[in-house]
């Protein structure tokens, strides 16, 4: 357990540094020690499938990212909210507060950790390989019980990779200066 | 030599590695219902394997415009397919996302119905997904560029 602690203490601070630094390239390599510490994380728990997504995800994000760095600016742009930073920083501590005051609520009424008290769980353990024929219960569950949820995620993917075409494409668009 | 692109020795390892990383993904895709992974974490890996092509060869304006659409198209494809999936359960069984196909026998390739099918379909789609934003970000010119 004092890895996992290790660990998501590693994210936070990781997070922290991305949030604060003001070299891009910096910022990009903070999070992927975020990313590779769930990486880790998710091998811990023993989900290998969480982790062979989380790790190529993470390490092409990263290319991605590099690559659009290199391509336009190093440098994080200005900040110009001095004035309004106390007001920032008071209201962030009093939803932080709160949150962490529900939260506390929430975890008094949860089950132990590592030990669920779910009743699908352990009818899909039971009845996964009967019911689909497919030998790795993640599949089985992710692309028949709860195929809808599985369809709902590919759309979400395909919905914002056309917003990102549509808003960087070439054709159609206005050039500089050109009025109507 | 081609101008474009990164150095001889980038490009001839690029070229030795890209048709195994392929085959890693497609690896994947395929025996998604009998080992970790599917069709998400081989698409992003064989979406790896091209991206890979990308760097370290280049592209000019027009290539990168006309692979735009290949993944673009690819990505449309691969979302039909696990639609038409889903409503051929519809027409078939009655209900949405019945596994209408055959199960076979357990722990083989061809087992699982429609599994080993929405998973290949699945794959097609983040492949050409995380191809098309790539080229959309870092290889096409951005907006305030000449």
């Amino acid at each position: 357990m004092i890895e996992l602690y290790i660990l998501l203490a590693l994210m936070a601070v990781g997070a922290i540094i991305a949030l604060e630094t003001h070299d891009l390239i910096s910022a990009v390599i903070s999070l992927g020690v975020c990313g590779f510490s769930l990486v880790l994380i998710f091998l811990l728990l023993h989900a290998p499938d969480l982790a062979i997504v989380q790790i190529v995800v993470e390490t092409l994000s990263l290319v991605i990212l590099i690559a659009a760095i290199l391509k336009t600016t190093r440098e994080d742009t200005e900040e110009r909210l001095s004035l309004v930073k106390t007001g920032l920083w008071v209201g962030g501590l009093f939803f932080v507060a709160i949150f962490m005051y529900f939260t506390y609520q929430v975890l008094q009424n949860m089950a132990e950790f590592g030990a669920p008290n779910l009743r699908m769980a352990v009818s899909y353990l039971e009845m996964g390989l009967k019911k689909t024929g497919a030998a790795n219960l993640v599949g089985a569950v992710i692309l028949d019980f709860r195929g809808y949820d599985t369809l709902g995620e590919a759309t979400v993917l395909f919905t914002s990779v056309m917003g990102v075409l549509a808003v960087l494409r070439k054709i159609g668009r206005k050039k500089e200066g050109q009025n109507e | 030599m081609n101008e474009r692109g990164m150095s001889l020795i980038v490009k001839t390892i690029a070229r030795v590695l890209v048709g195994m990383i392929v085959l890693y993904g497609i690896y994947i895709v395929a025996h998604g219902h009998l080992t970790p992974g599917g069709g998400f974490a081989g698409g992003v890996i064989i979406a790896g394997g091209f991206i890979l092509l990308y760097l370290a060869y280049g592209a000019s304006e027009k290539e990168s415009e006309f692979k735009k659409w290949q993944a673009s198209l690819s990505e449309s494809l691969g979302i039909f397919g696990f639609w038409l999936v889903a409503m051929l359960g519809l027409f078939i069984g009655g209900y949405f996302f019945l596994n209408v196909f055959a199960k076979g026998q357990s722990y083989r390739l061809f087992s699982g119905g429609i599994i080993p099918v929405c998973n290949a379909a699945i794959g097609a789609e983040v492949a050409g997904a995380l191809v098309g934003i790539f080229i959309a970000f870092a290889a096409l010119k951005l907006l305030g560029e000449k």
